[in-house]
């Protein structure tokens, strides 16, 4: 069972990647610099669909590393540097968050109620921008921390091949899980439901959630699914490891849907104004063809997509459905962002570019800058060659 | 004791990947009645005994989906169709609040079918004996080991090359089993008296019980908490309102649905030249204004109108709706009769409603037609 008999040769990414994600990178800056100056309140809203979607991966990426060593999953574990690279864009969030910050005033008009306007005046103690931006840090210096010492024992782990830094690990993820869950659902309550301050749902936290290990999962798996075809992780490794992945994406897209609909479900049957109105918002103009576009998108493709069994094992539907989850996950903050800035219709133009271009380079960057520093396999994990020899 | 035949051959192995392995070689051997018992689902071994692929899931597909069409006809049926209440202002048809249900449906029925197609696949139910059954073989690999069965119904079983292949393949424990020969006819157990009785008892244990819970366990202790509510009754006193009635008087001024206060009392001619008849005629308003009639006008003015009731003779004679003044009558005017009565005839206010007093009346008109025809009807 010694980790030495596997055989790993670190390959290195051919440099076209990079020069890939440099151009979109550049692309995207552009398209947002000039969407700034053209229509910054515009661009301040994409600015926050981008920065949840990145936070979505990040976050959701080192909640993937957490409940594999919590969990003890071994057919995770030579995946898992992929998405403890993911997570490492935790440190680049601030650079997405600036620039909203400095258009708090545009997006959350929580920021300055009306005077007659009871409900924000009696939200206030909450919602205020000094105790805003207090969460926000307490968030990020607690993914940061977490981020900092998964990875550290996690590489450490590659030299000394010291069983006792998993064990420590495991203890960091049982102290993580809950403050994860904790953080995440008030990052959705405030970055995402506080856009419209008057509107309430007490399961909106675990909504993004949903969405959050969706995106993680999905742009694991993409990863994972193009690297291991072409031979950048250890030989031997089965297509029940690619099946579990589908079989947790798929779970996580009927998670959604449970949760998605629960959240509906109880606001059409109470139908008390006070709540119905964010779905009627949504029900305005072109943005019925949306809303009734994100069921399709984000529930009826997936689910049909990875229903089968052999389906979850094939890389190449794999590939598609996964990309396709990532981009849902788009589509869904799209969805919840949006109608508060074009109300009665659906507002899509270059502007919209702008971010996904920015983070999809951003996110081939840094993965490749990881990939560089790093081994792609986690070669001193004690889990390793059962993780390889992984059968269902 | 009944005679023994042999069933099958049995060896034993300690890891799932030999008997993987073994089940590869037995399909290699070619034999095709055997079967390997796990305690648990090995994946790949499908693949290893060359099996298709199950169609039980074809089961659980029919059967689900035919429950969620059930389930949504069913909930369709009772909310909009046998049953219509308004809950909440909400369409009877409230497709989302169906949904829940029809999920439930879905899966509780999918999954109740799976189980019993995979008890008909398995023991040919209602047989529900395996000669496997309560042997050492069955123990062992019910929870460590792994086996495999060789059957004697396979047309390459032959007992000692069959022994020979399982010591080839490096079996422990190689065994054979029989069973009764009463058992090879598969005798359905299920028709025994002993388990026939044990079906009515269970079933009438559980009638009783449920008997028992919903109409006696319910009305006690601390069941009935529900009953008591601090609420009002209809006749009951009241301690809350002055006058000590539980039941109030409506505000005044309010006016009962199809109950509009009447404007020309005392004044049926006035009411003759003002009011107009808003019914339109109709085939439904014909037959509701003739049912209506025919319960409380023809007691006295006789089905036809020709005040040729079955009354007549026991009552100051009611006059026939065919006069000439009542036909040249407003409709207005009728309706004051109908509504405050004419000398001896009582008011129908209290027995019709605005809109069928004004139906009778249509129906009359027709009456009326039917004897003094116009010009225009004959053509
Ligand atoms: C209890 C028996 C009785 C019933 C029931 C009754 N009527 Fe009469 N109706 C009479 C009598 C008697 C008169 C004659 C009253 C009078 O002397 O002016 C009369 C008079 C009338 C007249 C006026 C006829 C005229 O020549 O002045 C009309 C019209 C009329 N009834 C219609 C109705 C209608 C319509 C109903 C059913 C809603 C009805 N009646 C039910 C006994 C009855």
């Amino acid at each position: 069972m010694s980790s030495s008999s596997v055989e790993y040769q670190k390959k290195e990414l051919p440099a076209k990647v990079q020069t890939v994600g440099f151009g979109l990178f550049i692309a995207g800056l552009f398209l947002v610099v000039l969407g700034y100056i053209v229509d910054p309140t515009r661009s301040a809203y994409n600015n926050i669909i981008g920065f949840t979607f990145l936070a979505s991966i990040a976050v959701g990426s080192l909640f993937l590393v957490g409940i594999e060593y919590l969990s003890g999953a071994v057919w995770s574990t030579p995946f898992r540097r992929v998405s403890e690279f993911l997570s490492s864009l935790i440190v680049l969030l601030p650079v997405l968050f600036i620039p909203l910050l400095l258009n708090v005033n545009n997006i959350f008009h929580w920021t300055h109620p009306a005077p007659s306007d009871k409900t924000l005046i009696g939200k206030a103690p909450y919602l205020n921008v000094n105790f805003f931006i207090g969460r926000v840090l307490v968030f990020w210096l607690i993914w940061l921390l977490f981020y900092y010492l998964f990875t550290k024992n996690s590489l450490m782990q590659d030299q000394t091949k010291d069983q006792n830094l998993t064990k420590k690990n495991v203890k960091l993820a049982a102290v993580f899980m809950p403050l994860f869950a904790i953080t995440i659902s008030f990052a959705a309550i405030d970055w995402l439901m506080s856009i419209e301050p008057h509107w309430f749902s007490t399961i909106f936290g675990v909504y993004y959630f949903s969405g959050t290990v969706l995106a993680a999962l999905a742009a694991a798996t993409i990863i994972i699914v193009l690297l291991n075809e072409r031979g950048y992780f250890v030989k031997g490794i089965h297509t029940d490891s690619y099946y579990s992945l589908g079989a947790l994406l798929f779970a996580f897209t009927n998670f959604w849907a449970y949760i998605a609909f629960s959240q509906f479900l109880l606001i059409w049957y109470a139908n008390l104004p006070e709540e119905t109105f964010w779905f009627l918002q949504r029900w305005e103009g072109s943005w019925i063809a949306a809303s009734i576009g994100l069921i399709v998108v984000r529930f009826v493709v997936p689910y049909f997509g990875l229903l089968s069994q052999p389906s979850k094992m094939n890389p190449k539907r794999l590939l598609v459905m996964s990309s396709w989850i990532l981009f849902a996950h788009y589509y869904d903050l799209y969805w919840l962002v949006m109608p508060n800035f074009s109300k009665g219709g659906v507002a899509l133009g270059w502007i919209e570019l702008g971010f996904p271009l920015l983070i999809a380079g951003l996110i081939i960057l840094v993965f490749v800058y990881n990939s560089r520093k790093n081994n792609l396999v986690p070669i001193g994990d004690p889990k390793l060659k059962r993780g390889i020899d992984f059968r269902l | 004791m009944s005679k023994k035949v042999l069933y099958s051959y049995t060896g034993i192995f300690d890891t799932p990947d030999e008997v993987t392995h073994a089940a590869e070689k037995a399909v290699e051997h070619g034999y095709t009645k055997y079967d390997v018992n796990t305690p648990y689902p090995l994946h790949g071994m499908n693949k290893a005994m060359n099996l298709p692929p199950s169609k039980l899931g074809y089961v659980a597909l029919a059967v689900g989906l035919s429950g969620a069409l059930g389930a949504l006809l069913s909930l369709w049926w009772v909310s909009a169709v046998d049953y219509p209440i308004n809950v909440g202002g909400k369409p009877f048809f409230s497709f989302p609040a169906y949904i829940p249900v029809i999920f439930e449906v879905t899966v509780l029925s999918a999954s109740i079918a799976t189980v019993l197609a995979m008890l008909f696949f398995f023991f040919k139910f209602p047989n529900n004996a395996h000669p496997l059954h309560a042997t050492d073989y069955m123990k062992k690999v019910s929870s460590d080991k792994y086996g495999i069965s060789i059957q004697a119904e396979d047309p390459k079983f032959d007992e000692s090359s069959v022994k020979n292949f399982l010591e080839s393949i490096r079996a422990k424990e190689i065994n054979a089993v029989y069973w009764d020969e009463e058992e090879t006819a598969h005798n359905h157990k299920i028709l025994e008296p002993k388990f026939l009785t044990f079906l009515f008892v269970v079933a009438v244990l559980i009638s009783g019980t449920t008997y028992f819970t919903l109409n006696k366990l319910m009305n006690m202790l601390p069941f009935n908490w529900m009953m008591e509510q601090s609420k009002q009754s209809a006749q009951q006193k009241s301690l809350v309102f002055e006058d000590g009635f539980g039941m109030r008087q409506p505000v005044n001024g309010t006016i009962a649905r199809g109950f509009l206060p009447y404007e020309f009392k005392g004044k049926p001619d006035l009411a003759g030249e003002k009011l107009v008849n808003p019914i339109l005629v109709s085939k439904e308003s014909l037959k509701l204004g003739q049912a209506k009639y025919d319960i409380y006008c023809s007691p006295c003015h006789g089905y036809h109108a020709e005040g040729d009731s079955r009354l007549r003779g026991q009552f100051p004679n009611p006059p026939s709706l065919h006069s000439e003044k009542v036909r040249t009558w407003g409709d207005g005017r009728i309706f004051a009769v109908i509504t405050e009565g004419q000398n001896i005839m009582p008011s129908h206010s209290t027995q019709l409603t605005v809109d069928e007093r004004w139906a009778v009346i249509n129906y009359i008109r027709a009456l009326q037609r039917a004897l003094n025809a116009k010009e225009s009807d004959l053509k």
